[in-house]
């Protein structure tokens, strides 16, 4: 009986370890930027979740940054406003990660050809997962800023410079403990880090000042901590189960 | 979620304390954020003859033109030091040569006096040539001094007309020579040449093109574009890299810029102590036609030229920039000494036929060394499990040793008993 009431005890701790990775949604929020950088040193910061939106030219390279952080999957979506008429044209939207590396998609159309005189254009692209640590040699993405890039690739010079709205948007999906790797790194890759923490001027300029709501994850957590215990808990009681077995029920038999 | 939260937040905390316990003392690091001088704006308004044509919702060029300034004038932002500069705006003549001249300061750059900026626009007739060049040349003059973000923006209607000073070399080398100089362009019902003219502008200083057909989108992107100019940016310190890695100079923690020519390569030096971790990361930028095909890579070499790490990055297509960065986390042994590592920057752009090379593409490169150094013992966070195969091989396990455990006691029990 008792047995029961501790498996169920640990199956619902499992549970629960379990059920972050559900909902991390968050509302849109006011006040999402209208505005886009036009290179990284410009980039126009973004929270997850928000419908940023910018209106540019065609032909302009557009720059918004984000925050991810460890075990996020983030998705980036975007979506052009054509104007009325044009002609065939090909919208592209490229993940850079803090260090202006390039970061790949998973899956989404990062590419995609506008008809001419379709009303809009959808692009998306569905990162890795953010790991917590990797070797320096490596590519994989990491905690910390990340620059989306919008731009055309292929217009029409009649095409080049008519006005375009755009927005972004960024979700994250939490994959939990099944990417938790060992290891993390000493700042998060925000670039100006460095020089960041040196500026004693609250109003300064900095190359990034982005941050999650809730701040860094430490990397200390994930459920895969839960998993083990719970491991060791059934085999402990596995263990019980096995020594009972061998003494049969009652007291032990007399020789 | 919530202990998770506060975890991370205590967490951050006390990295953040940390942080600003060990950062290193030294003085004003290079880069270090300025933006204290007014952000300046320069208007570049083309008032040559063909600005009379009336083909903007109704009105001439001319009149939606000094209508849309009136609106920017009203919006500009308190910070920004606004100026404005016309083109072909007093010499009704055909000479060429005194044509091609005409260039005048209607408003200097400074703090903005809305009233008389609107009587000096008020004032406006469409006269003369078109001459871009020079007077780009001029604007970027008025531009001079401070360390204020800069920003040209040129409203023309017609393509140059003051040949063979090409506009577009002009807009090159004034980003070449001025930090921070960013035109903006916008086309008055542009024509193909127009276009292409206007976005070659404003494409060899990283700056927009949008073309214009309404009166109230030059408004609005006039404002936006001036807006933009208020926003603070960090300022990239000009430093000039070496051939190779002896020479080259020693790089802080900062925001820098260079420029690369062709089939050359940068060498720049950054320290990096024990228990440090070096970023760097580079963009090399497209400022005229090159061929489709491009890359750059960035090594971190050690003095003796080992290579560390490398970043490589490669494209193809219409792009502004084509960047990589490269991370090198130093181990933190205490006797080792500060170790000098050289970052080698190469870049595979090729001019389209028929551009000028020099000078050279515009780079971009962030140096920033951090403390600690990461490091991992395990492929999985702290070495910990994870899944139904373990908790089916920790059951099985357990299972077995209380087995074991049970024969074994049983036995011992009854070698007891017969004695």
């Amino acid at each position: 009986m008792r047995i029961t009431r501790t498996l169920t005890a640990a199956l619902l701790m499992l549970g629960l370890a379990a059920a972050p990775a559900l909902a991390e949604d968050e509302e849109p929020k006011d006040g999402a930027p209208t505005e886009a950088g036009t290179s990284f040193r410009t980039a126009t910061e973004i929270e997850q979740g928000q419908d940023a939106t910018a209106s540019g030219s065609a032909g302009d390279y557009l720059y918004w940054s984000f925050p991810a952080d460890t075990g996020q999957r983030p998705t980036v979506k975007a979506t052009v406003k054509l104007p009325e008429t044009h002609a065939a044209q090909t919208w592209q939207v490229d993940v850079y990660d803090g260090l202006r590396r390039r970061q790949s998609c998973q899956y989404g159309a990062q590419t995609r050809t506008a008809a001419a005189d379709a009303p809009s254009v959808e692009v998306a692209c569905v990162l890795r997962t953010v790991r917590s640590w990797s070797e320096p040699w490596a590519n994989d993405p990491l905690p910390g800023t990340y620059y989306i890039r919008l731009t055309v690739t292929n217009l029409s010079t009649g095409d080049l410079g008519l006005p375009v709205d755009a927005s972004v948007r960024v979700d994250s999906k939490d994959i939990g403990g099944a990417a938790a790797v060992d290891g993390s790194l000493g700042e998060p890759l925000v670039p100006g880090v460095a020089v960041k923490s040196e500026a004693e001027d609250e109003d300064s300029a900095v190359l990034s000042s982005i941050d999650p709501d809730d701040g860094w994850s430490s990397g200390w957590w994930s459920d895969r901590w839960v998993w083990t215990a719970v491991g060791g808990l059934l085999a402990a009681l596995a263990g019980i189960g096995g020594y009972a077995l061998t003494r049969g029920s009652g007291r032990p038999t007399r020789a | 979620m919530i202990t998770r939260t506060r975890l991370a937040s205590g967490a951050c905390a006390l990295l953040a304390a940390l942080t600003a316990g060990l950062a290193f003392p030294a003085g004003a690091a290079a880069g270090e954020p300025t933006g204290e001088d007014a952000p300046k704006v320069n208007l570049v308004l083309d008032v040559s003859g063909s600005m009379r044509a009336k083909d903007i919702d109704g009105q001439s060029r001319m009149a939606a033109a000094k209508q849309a300034f009136n609106e920017v004038l009203d919006a500009t932002p308190e910070e920004v030091e606004l100026g404005i500069r016309t083109l072909g705006a007093n010499y009704p003549g055909d000479n060429r040569k005194t044509g091609c001249k005409d260039t005048a300061q209607l408003y200097p750059v400074g703090p903005l006096d809305r009233t008389e900026a609107k009587a000096a626009v008020a004032t406006l007739t469409p006269t003369g040539w078109t001459p871009i060049g020079p007077a780009l040349l001029q604007a970027a003059d008025d531009l001079d001094g401070g360390d204020g973000s800069k920003r040209i923006v040129l409203i023309s209607d017609g393509e140059d007309t003051c040949a063979p000073l090409d506009p577009c070399e002009v807009a090159r080398e004034i980003a070449a020579k001025g930090i921070g100089l960013t035109i903006d362009t916008l086309g008055l019902v542009p024509n193909t040449k127009l276009r292409q003219q206007l976005s070659c502008i404003a494409e060899a200083t990283g700056g927009t093109y949008t073309s214009v057909e309404h009166t109230d989108e030059l408004r609005d992107r006039v404002n936006q574009l001036v807006d933009r100019a208020a926003d603070p940016v960090v300022t990239p310190v000009p430093a000039e890299g070496a051939d190779r890695c002896p020479d080259a100079p020693t790089l802080k923690s900062g925001l820098y810029t260079d420029r690369e020519e062709f089939g050359k390569q940068r060498w720049y030096r950054v320290d990096v102590e024990p228990g440090q971790e070096l970023r760097a990361s580079v963009s090399v930028g497209a400022d005229r036609a090159v061929n489709p095909s491009y890359g750059v890579l960035l090594r971190a070499v050690t003095v003796h030229g080992r290579e560390i790490v490398r970043g490589e990055a490669a494209g193809n297509g219409r792009t502004d920039t084509v960047s990589t960065g490269v991370r090198y986390p130093k181990a933190d042994r205490e006797d080792d000494p500060t170790e000098t590592v050289c970052l080698q920057v190469t870049h595979s752009f090729s001019a389209a036929s028929g551009v000028k090379t020099t000078p050279g593409l515009p780079l971009e490169l962030t140096v920033d060394v951090v403390d600690g150094p990461s490091d991992s013992d395990d492929v999985a966070s702290f070495g910990l499990g994870r899944g139904w195969w373990l908790l089916g091989v920790l059951i099985l396990t357990g299972f077995l040793a209380g087995l074991v455990w049970g024969w074994l006691s049983r036995w011992r029990v009854s070698v007891w008993r017969t004695n």
